[in-house]
């Protein structure tokens, strides 16, 4: 597949790294095209279309009126038409008004027409709290849109998967809503870039022996740091970075759990009929006779997302993480 | 800092802003306040007999398509079916004025507007005959599928027209909409999209007085529907859905004045459904038989054939051919409807995505095990 062309080599923020892909993809394919609210002049609100109106044109790089559903439902004529709209919903809870769209055409068109319509749209939604977001600015609505077939969902937590996976979700041929952790956005690593992977892998970020937390998006640092602070209890923790939820990898998933015994979801959306519990499913339907303990999750509470000086609180911490380890039955 | 301390914009004008400037439209803003009518006027004098008399075959065909369904329906060979009976004329002026590269978006109710584009009645009839969502190739008929939630299909048409004008290709979208449609925010959004992007669009809401049982009256407070273009900066056109000249007369400008990039228009035609909502639907419960006997007499297709008899256009003979044209689709329908489809549960998992995730991959084995224990019960 393609290789990046413009990234910056060095020390890359993950917006920029989601820019960069943008950018290429447009250079490469003149059908792909971006669209949604500011995007233009102002480059988006987080400036991750930053550039992008003044190389490729007003009409490649779209201000729309502000209404989602009518933002996502021109993009799906686009896409009938032959273009690969790029799709940005400014906020996670923002999207809403977008959802019958959504589910109704976007998730459903290549389906209702035995494959005849199918539909290339990357759905862009930035998502996820701990950036002190007022009310409706701090959703983690990955859930809702994972319970949906017909949609890939897949969130990038390092900065070079910002890149690659927005090449994979343009390059794919089905609907894909790609969630932007936006706390992470200005997180920094070096990019090498590489040759793009097609979506649906999960991968070990830390090996190790004791125990596995699975995880995704805005949580994988947090785990990270907890497995560093693990060392000093005595536990070795394995981390794997989901990268998407839909496709799922139950393969790599299992594999990391059946090493270890024990595992943890951790996400900061809400827990009930949230992601960990399909994920804690699944291990358990898989994996049970090499569990030494259930499945356990560390999630967001079951309340509405918090105002910003509460949401410490709220979101799952290393701490609360080391306790549910704790709780994996280490003394039998 | 108060809001009159705020430095001035870039602009050294700043009222008005741009969009309360002059309209690029030059078409009039105000719908025409009576409902535009051509077949009982001295203007339809002037009309080409042979599109009348094509308008009238087609209605014909769409009749008897309308009548044939429903007995269908009624032998359980559809699940259900949303008649347009009476709406006839808005069914096949939607489809004759389109050309073959432009686009239609149709509601679930206007499968005669589908195949009077050329599709075949079995392709265009499979969602209502439940043995498909969808029949027909979109892309081979320019037709989209049929839009069950209300309205949501038009933001589809105003990508799809900008799309085309992106690409220098000179393709109009036309969607059908009906009057408790034109309430959903989606109706709303792509006018707004559509004014604003100038795309080349035309929106025709046919109005048949009720959404399933509530009436026009509990739906709008505009005094006709074509007054919503107004707020979009469109042309709004009001026309007698009944009329089959005057449907077919106001969408060819619709279309005409989308494809020459002066704008989208919005087309209210005022018709009736002249059946309940569906087969299931009781109409008797929301309506009038004196409503419906009045509206029976401005029948599009009696209306119709009344001026072509008046005019000498046409007479018995005529009627009778074109009845004939019509028996032929009706058993080719029968035919094909009577047939049991071929169903593959294995489908089911073939068009979710591209490439089916490990997970439809380990259902369909499931599934797989269970037809062929099935079969070897048998």
């Amino acid at each position: 597949m393609s290789t990046a062309t413009a990234t910056p080599a060095g020390s890359t923020t993950m917006a920029q790294a989601l820019n960069g892909a943008l950018r290429d993809a447009m250079r490469e394919d003149p059908n792909v095209l971006v669209m949604g609210e500011d995007v233009g002049t102002l480059g988006g609100v987080f400036r991750i279309t930053d550039g992008l109106a003044a190389e490729f044109g007003a009409d490649r790089c779209l201000d729309t009126p502000l209404a989602e559903a009518g933002i996502l439902g021109s993009a799906v004529g686009m896409a009938m038409y032959g273009l690969r709209p790029v799709v940005e919903l400014q906020f996670d809870a923002f999207a809403y008004p977008a959802f019958e769209q959504l589910l109704s055409h976007v998730a459903k068109m290549r389906n209702r027409t035995a494959g005849r319509l199918p539909l290339p749209i990357t759905i862009r939604i930035p998502y996820g709290g701990g950036i002190g977001g007022v009310e409706h600015h701090s959703d983690s609505s990955e859930a809702y849109y994972a319970h949906t077939p017909g949609l890939h969902v897949v969130t990038p937590a390092t900065v070079a998967d910002g890149y690659g996976l927005l090449r994979a979700a343009i390059a794919s041929d089905d609907p894909v809503v790609f969630l932007e952790p936006k706390r992470l956005y200005w997180s920094k690593d070096d990019v090498t870039p590489g040759p793009v992977e097609p979506i649906g892998r999960a991968v070990v970020r830390r090996q190790g022996t004791s125990a596995t937390l699975l995880t995704y998006g805005p949580s994988l640092p947090v785990c990270l740091e907890a497995a560093e602070a693990a060392r000093a209890e005595g536990w070795d923790l394995a981390v794997v970075d989901l990268r998407s939820l839909t496709p799922f990898d139950d393969e790599t998933v299992c594999a990391a759990v059946r090493a270890t015994g024990r595992a943890v979801v951790v996400h900061e959306a809400t827990g009930f009929g949230g992601v960990g519990a399909e994920i804690a499913a699944r291990v358990m339907e898989r994996c049970f006779h090499h569990l030494a303990a259930p499945v356990l999750r560390v999630t967001g509470f079951d309340i509405p997302y918090p105002p910003p000086m509460l949401e410490r609180h709220h979101l799952p911490g290393v701490d609360r993480i080391l306790d549910a380890v704790a709780r994996l039955q280490w003394e039998q | 800092m108060t809001l009159l301390d705020q430095p001035a914009g870039p602009s050294a004008s700043v009222w008005p802003p741009d969009a309360h400037g002059p309209r690029r439209d030059p078409a009039p803003l105000l719908p025409d306040p009576e409902p535009f009518r051509l077949l009982g006027t001295p203007a339809a004098d002037k009309l080409d007999p042979e599109l009348l008399l094509d308008l009238y075959r087609r209605l014909v065909v769409g009749r008897r398509y309308n009548q044939q369904a429903t007995t269908l329906t009624k032998q359980g060979r559809l699940a259900v079916y949303p008649a347009s009976t009476g709406q006839e004329a808005c069914q096949v002026a939607a489809a004759a004025v389109l050309r073959e590269d432009d686009w239609l978006f149709p509601s679930y109710r206007d499968t005669l507007a589908v195949v009077a584009r050329g599709v075949r009645p079995v392709e265009a009839l499979t969602l209502l005959r439940g043995n498909a969502h969808h029949g027909w190739d979109p892309k081979a008929h320019r037709t989209a599928p049929l839009s069950t939630p209300l309205a949501t299909q038009a933001p589809h048409a105003v990508g799809l027209a900008h799309a085309a004008r992106l690409r220098g290709d000179d393709v109009v979208a036309l969607t059908t909409v009906g009057d408790g449609g034109t309430s959903e925010g989606d109706f709303h959004e792509a006018l707004n999209f559509a004014g604003v992007l100038n795309a080349p669009v035309v929106f025709l809401v046919q109005n048949n007085g009720y959404a399933i049982s509530v009436p026009l009256s509990k739906q709008s407070a505009a005094p006709t529907l074509a007054h919503k273009a107004v707020g979009y900066g469109i042309s709004g056109r009001l026309v007698d859905g009944n009329d089959a000249a005057a449907v077919y007369t106001v969408l060819a400008e619709a279309v005409e004045h989308a494809r020459s990039g002066r704008g989208p228009v919005l087309v209210e035609a005022v018709t009736y459904r002249l059946e309940a909502h569906t087969n299931a639907d009781d109409a008797t419960r929301y309506r009038t038989p004196d409503e419906v006997e009045a509206w029976q007499e401005r029948d599009p297709l009696a209306v119709l054939e009344r001026h072509l008899r008046a005019h000498d256009l046409i007479d018995d003979a005529g009627v009778a051919a074109a009845a004939e044209a019509a028996e032929e689709l009706a058993a080719e329908m029968r035919a094909e409807f009577h047939a049991e489809p071929e169903l593959d549960p294995m489908s089911l998992f073939t068009h979710v995505y591209a490439e089916p995730t490990p997970q439809l991959r380990e259902q369909a084995a499931l599934l797989a095990a269970e037809l062929a224990a099935e079969a070897d019960a048998r």
